[in-house]
């Protein structure tokens, strides 16, 4: 239950937070809402990962989609010299996840004691 | 709290960020900030315009007088219907800024010698270039000249305010993606900015000089050398004013020095080079037929302008309506106004008038300090101007450019000791004298343009065009043509300004302008029809002096076409501007085949020359004979020339491929043919002989490369400003070429092809190679590309305010006053 809420929480504080923020409001949000509900630090990480991986996949294939992968078909040749929008897609959500899952990894250890 | 994974854990993550938002340099090449660039609410995917993308929108502006409504077609050109003329200038200056900011931007920066502030020291040689030619000096002087006028001057402060009304709407997430690609932000806007573009295009148009080169080449050969290689005249010219025309009594009499024989025309001093120049086939063609010669009775228009090709166009399709005009056509985003196009009684267009008006200027300094500089035997001040240019991760370059005074002119002292342009300058001083430097009011050339109603409004128009000069061609719905070889251009001496010359007294300067009645022009001429195509504009009883370097086969194949049409239609029109054949090809053919002989060959050279036998003339896109004929006289030009040039100055003319073609045509033994480093005398039929066996080699790694086809061999392509392949379109595949009316060269070509038919109901055809939207996630970027290269045309729609429920409009976009 925990793992569901801090998961919803996370999405939903970062895509608020980006809508006036800078992008690393990514890092704060997941890094608050770890510090909030307490779970075990190893969790807190996935959850944030899995919250920013299926937030900024989304968002960017939604986007995509609705182009046609017209950017994205250049974007992907640019940045990482093949044409694969979908790379692209799961590169941007690899970095959105890794971000907020070091920074809830934190907020964990700001709350959680030694056994 | 575990304090220490929370410490180290807490750094990972701050060190993780801060690397994704730094630009990184990656391989040698620096690379965008990631978290930022790949955030979906901030980066670039913000860019990735719908596909459905819904343009209405309903503003509100403080700055506007009246109410503007913008109708969006299919094509996404926009219908601005303004109840104010000038905030239809508001709202083209906004809607340029909403489709091709960066673009515009980017022009003005380069133009100004700004290229360093976004592109870092790699920029700083054209910075200097282009602030030493004074292009700021020339953009302030504009200035000037139009806030004097109080009709243009509040036409730009409009366009200005629309432009940055859209610049202050815009956020981290709506940048243009090359901001964020890139890393910077957009300035404001200013009337100075549209003046600098408007000197951008001087630049591109009017700046080429060959008179280095010309004048080291003069250095090298002997003088009956040097006549033969750059004739002044041109055997198969057929000029934009006909040959036998009256011309305007003189009345401006330039007079050559005393002393020109010796100390210029025939001196052998050598001079220098700079390191980029634009385009010398920046080209084009125009004409217009009188209703004599067309099927419906009414007159045509047609232009095609031959620039560079580049993503985002240069070109921004609209129609402007308001109660004083209603025109439709090309505009330039950076600048108010219809640039190219038509309005409810005429239209209008230009070719490049190409004429020599940048000359250099010997100076003698007193020492290296520049303080004071010889002239008329006396000792003067120099001023200096103080260029601080500013470089991104790098401290400013402070340059200090002299500026002398020769007679009545300020010239900047370009070229000492401190920049040469990249090449040894014997450690001397250049001044240049550039025309784009005098005072002129452009805008008001357009602007009148856009409400002219008949010949004598477009007649007054155009005195107003000054530099670059254009071939500016006219039609009306009355039934009259006119072309006008237009421009403010100096009145020369035989010879002057072909070579570098003495700056020390007044007898070398330029001695007074051709006055405005004096400019050749035709009016409703008896052969039915007005044409130029940069070739020389008149012949050789026109009293003043016009240099010697024009392209001429272009505009012999349009007249000698034009002169036998009859009951032509639009699409005749468009047939001929895109035709493929080539001039220059007929006369140069019959010489190769006489001449090459066929049993020196290989099998394969056998082939090719069955190829070249079988080949039309035609520069078409499948051709292979194209192909061959191409390679074969750049071969057959080294062969006669290499060995006379081997041991020129580096910086050095090399003569036009017609005074060769003519030189040969006129004298089989032609005296260049022989190859000076042989004991033997080699003829025509040696020297094409070899230069085939040459291209047989080079054709045959064509061939390897599957690129035989001339559309394949010559691969054009229209990138990107940045040049990032993944933004360019490239391989076109299409066929053109240099002599060819559709002059498609690699990177270069007709930029925007228009035929206008001026009958009742104007009837009008369009296209350029590329789209409205500047954005590249947008569908309509490159919309045109594949219509442009297959040599078709977009009906154009004169909206008129009935029509706003007619199909073919997908948005609205109100513009409110507050």
């Amino acid at each position: 239950m925990k793992f569901f809420i801090s998961f919803i929480l996370t999405i939903l504080l970062s895509f608020a937070a980006c809508l006036f923020l800078p992008w690393w409001s990514i890092a704060i949000a997941a890094f608050l809402v770890a510090a909030l509900i307490p779970q075990k630090p190893g969790k807190s990480f996935l959850t944030a990962f899995a919250a920013l991986f299926l937030l900024w996949g989304s968002l960017s294939f939604w986007m995509s989609n609705n182009n046609q992968h017209i950017l994205a078909h250049k974007i992907s040749q640019l940045v990482l010299k093949m044409d694969n929008p979908i790379i692209l897609v799961l590169a941007t959500a690899l970095i959105g996840a890794l971000v907020a899952g070091f920074a809830a990894l934190a907020g964990s250890y700001l709350r959680s004691t030694k056994r | 709290m575990r304090i220490a994974p929370f410490l180290i854990t807490a750094a990972v993550t701050t060190a993780l960020v801060i690397t994704l938002n730094t630009r990184l340099t990656i391989g040698g090449k620096e690379a965008p900030a990631f978290g930022s660039f790949l955030s979906p609410q901030h980066g670039f995917w913000q860019n990735a315009e719908p596909a459905s993308e819904n343009f209405n929108a309903d503003l509100t502006f403080t700055k506007l007088n009246g109410k503007v409504d913008v109708y969006l077609d299919d094509r996404l050109v926009p219908h601005i219907f303004a109840e104010q003329e000038n905030d239809a200038y508001f709202v083209q200056g906004f809607l340029h800024a909403k489709f091709r900011l960066w673009q515009m931007e980017l022009q003005t920066f380069a133009a100004g010698g700004r290229a360093s502030e976004i592109l870092g020291e790699k920029g700083l040689a054209h910075d200097r270039e282009f602030r030493r030619l004074g292009m700021m000096y020339a953009a302030e002087i504009a200035l000037k000249e139009l806030e004097k006028d109080p009709v243009i001057i509040s036409e730009c402060d409009a366009y200005t305010a629309g432009v940055n009304s859209y610049i202050e709407s815009l956020t981290e997430s709506t940048l243009p993606l090359e901001y964020k690609l890139i890393g910077y932000k957009p300035e404001k806007w200013s009337n100075l900015k549209t003046s600098l573009f408007i000197k951008y295009m001087a630049y591109d148009l009017a700046s080429h000089d060959d008179d280095f080169e010309m004048t080291n080449a003069k250095s090298f050969f002997n003088v009956d050398d040097f006549a033969k290689l750059f004739p002044a005249i041109q055997d198969s010219l057929d000029p934009i004013i006909p040959k036998g025309t009256v011309f305007e009594k003189q009345k401006v009499f330039p007079v050559a020095p005393l002393n020109a024989d010796s100390v210029y025309l025939n001196s052998h001093e050598l001079a220098v080079s700079e390191t980029s120049k634009p385009d010398r086939e920046n080209g084009s063609n125009n004409w217009a037929v009188s209703g004599s010669k067309t099927k419906s009775g009414a007159p045509i228009l047609c232009n095609d302008p031959h620039l560079g090709l580049n993503l985002p166009s240069i070109w921004y399709e609209v129609q402007i309506s308001t109660p004083s005009f209603n025109a439709y056509g090309v505009s330039f985003p950076g600048a108010p106004g219809v640039i190219i196009g038509y309005n409810d009684s005429c239209a209008f267009g230009n070719t490049n008038g190409g004429r020599d008006v940048r000359d250099y200027f010997e100076i003698k300094f007193k020492d290296d300090s520049r303080q004071e500089y010889s002239f008329n035997g006396q000792w003067i001040k120099t001023t200096f101007r103080i260029d601080t240019i500013k470089i991104k991760n790098k401290p400013d370059f402070i340059d200090s450019v002299a500026y002398v005074k020769l007679g009545n002119d300020i010239c900047p002292v370009m070229y000492d000791k401190s920049f040469s342009g990249g090449r040894n300058t014997n450690n001397k001083y250049y001044a240049v004298r550039w025309k784009a430097h005098d005072a002129s009011n452009e805008l008001k050339f357009s602007n009148m343009l856009n409400h002219a109603k008949n010949y004598a409004d477009y007649s007054a128009a155009a005195t107003n065009l000054h530099t670059p000069g254009q071939n500016c061609v006219f039609a009306c719905k009355n039934g009259d043509i006119a072309l006008r070889t237009q421009g403010e251009w100096p009145a020369k001496w035989m010879g002057q300004g072909d070579f570098v010359m003495p700056g020390y007294d007044t007898s070398y300067l330029w001695q007074g302008m051709i006055p405005q009645d004096e400019v050749p022009y035709q009016y409703n001429p008896e052969r039915g029809f007005v044409s130029s195509a940069n070739q020389k504009p008149v012949d050789e009883t026109y009293p003043y002096y016009l240099g010697r370097a024009y392209p001429m086969y272009r505009g012999f194949e349009i007249n000698r076409r034009l002169k036998n049409m009859t009951a032509i239609t639009p699409q005749d029109m468009m047939a001929l501007q895109t035709s493929n054949y080539n001039a220059f090809a007929e006369m140069a053919m019959p010489l190769f085949l006489k001449n090459i002989r066929e049993n020196d060959l290989s099998g394969e050279g056998k082939k090719y020359l069955e190829y070249l036998k079988e080949w039309d003339f035609k520069n078409e896109a499948a051709s292979k004979g194209a192909t061959v004929f191409e390679l074969l006289w750049d071969n057959f030009e080294d062969a006669v020339f290499n060995d006379e040039f081997a041991k020129a100055p580096k910086v050095v003319m090399h003569p036009f491929e017609s005074s060769l073609l003519e030189g040969l045509l006129k004298d089989t033994a032609y005296k260049f043919l022989d190859n000076i480093n042989t004991p033997q005398k080699e003829t025509m039929a040696d020297e094409v002989t070899m230069a085939f066996k040459k291209t047989t080699d080079s054709l045959n790694k064509a061939a390897n490369e599957g690129r035989l086809d001339w559309g394949k061999y010559k691969a054009t392509h229209i990138d990107h400003l940045t040049k990032l392949p993944a933004l360019s379109r490239l391989n076109m595949g299409v066929g053109g070429g240099v002599h060819n009316i559709n002059a498609t060269k690699t990177t270069h070509g007709p930029s925007w092809r228009m035929v206008v038919s001026l009958t009742a109901k104007t009837e009008a055809y369009g296209v350029y190679p590329g789209g409205q939207s500047g954005n590249p996630g947008s569908k309509y970027y490159d919309s045109f590309v594949d219509q442009w290269a297959a040599g078709k045309y977009y009906s154009l729609w004169m909206m008129t305010k009935e029509e706003v429920g007619d199909k073919r409009v997908i948005a609205k976009i109100t513009f409110n006053k507050n």
